[in-house]
């Protein structure tokens, strides 16, 4: 059951092929589904287009319980892309789960990998500075790190890296886990009759729990990301 | 315990920074992408339904009070017509009356202008009459005193002078 991954050194950039190749799928996905949805567009909406403006105005929603939406309107589609992106990198490893070509694991969740969810991560923190320091001026957003008292400062240090951390770490390990488990069980489906009449109803049951969390990890990031960015651009806070 | 062999020989390991790279360029060109495609032309839709509805709101509205103004005018104008039928109707009793009062007078004129000429007729009739008598009473008087007298008198004679005679007679009585 070792694996390894599909790594490929370009200079002194070294690519996971398999990561690259199931970012490339999800985008490809989610491009499908949206510019499916969004043909044909009608005042009177029907069939994928109420659910594409269910998306918009669901991203709306969580924008709006962040921030006014003056604010927050220059985030929309970062949200719903976001929103739409996770959530289908979440839910790609669960019907294929470890397909291996060659001893290297080519489909999984690329979300199930650390280095994208971080890379997202510190995406929305570097967008948040931006807006900061764009939105309230270098002094206004600066002098947010000594505040309330100045020794604050070193706590505020960690805070902007627990953040990043925190937001990327939680998804990862939220997926991680959820494949670990699904990897488990198929080895045990994998192992003999009784074991695939044992790992039948749990497998189940967890693919369905894995649904679940794929949505509930892509709200939690769409909504975290709002919250940080609404933390760092509007003076209220 | 390593689970990580299980699933997920990818990742952890070490750390890739072309993976880093494909994660946001994917990720921003995903994004423009759908902004140009999919997003921008759904936002535009729903920004244009917006105003179609505040649009159709704002006519709506304008429509109750272009009604309400209508039926304002059709209120007063109603109540005009009727203020105008009920002087109408009034002018047109009083008229009524005036001819009727009119034509009564003109009636009761004509009546006795009738009755008058029908007086006077009666005296000149009666006055006819009266004469008439004379003239015969005067003729047997010369009658009777010609058969009395046994003599012939000319009429004409005799009738002058009883005529005269009644005539003082009359004024006698």
């Amino acid at each position: 059951m070792d694996h390894g991954a599909p790594e490929l050194t370009i200079g002194f950039l070294t690519f996971n092929l398999s990561t690259v190749l199931m970012l490339v799928v999800t985008a490809a996905i989610v491009f499908l589904i949206a510019f499916i949805a969004t043909r044909n567009l009608k005042l009177k909406p029907t069939g994928m287009q109420n659910f594409m403006e269910w998306v918009m105005d669901f991203v709306k929603g969580i924008i709006q319980s962040n921030m006014d939406w003056k604010t927050g309107g220059r985030f929309h589609i970062l949200g719903i892309t976001l929103i739409m992106f996770i959530a289908v990198a979440n839910l790609l490893g669960l019907p294929f789960s470890g397909i291996i070509v060659g001893g290297d694991l080519w489909w999984k969740s690329p979300t199930a990998d650390p280095t994208v969810t971080l890379t997202l991560a510190a995406m929305v923190m570097v967008l948040a500075t931006y807006y900061g320091i764009k939105m309230r001026g270098t002094g206004n957003y600066f002098r947010t790190f000594v505040q309330p008292m100045s020794f604050m400062f070193p706590l505020k240090i960690v805070e902007e890296f627990a953040n990043t951390l925190t937001l990327g770490l939680r998804l990862y390990g939220n997926i991680y886990a959820g494949e670990i488990l699904l990897g488990l069980l198929a080895g045990m489906a994998g192992s003999g009759a009784v074991g695939f009449i044992g790992a039948i109803i749990p497998t189940m049951a967890w693919q369905g729990f894995s649904i679940f969390i794929g949505f509930i990890q892509a709200f939690i990031f769409t909504m975290l990301t709002m919250v940080y960015l609404s933390h760092k651009v509007s003076a209220d806070h | 315990m390593n689970l990580d062999y299980l699933v997920l020989g990818a990742g952890a390991h070490n750390f890739n920074g072309g993976d880093v790279i494909a994660t946001l360029v994917i990720f921003i060109v995903l994004m423009a992408l759908l902004k140009k495609f999919a997003w921008g032309p759904l936002m535009g839709i729903m920004q244009q339904r917006e105003e179609l509805v505040a649009s159709e709101i704002d006519a709506a509205e304008n429509a109750r009070k272009e009604s309400a103004k209508l039926l304002e005018e059709q209120r007063s104008l109603l109540k005009e017509a009727r203020t105008e039928a009920q002087t109408i109707i009034e002018s047109a009793k009083k008229q009524g009356e005036v001819q009727r009062d009119e034509i009564i007078t003109a009636a009761r004129a004509e009546a006795n202008r009738l009755k008058e000429s029908a007086v006077r007729e009666i005296e000149t009739e009666k006055e006819k009459a009266i004469a008439a008598v004379r003239e015969e009473v005067v003729s047997l008087s010369v009658l009777a005193a010609s058969k009395v007298l046994g003599k012939e008198i000319s009429e004409e004679d005799n009738s002058a002078l009883i005529k005269e005679t009644i005539a003082k007679a009359g004024e006698a009585k």
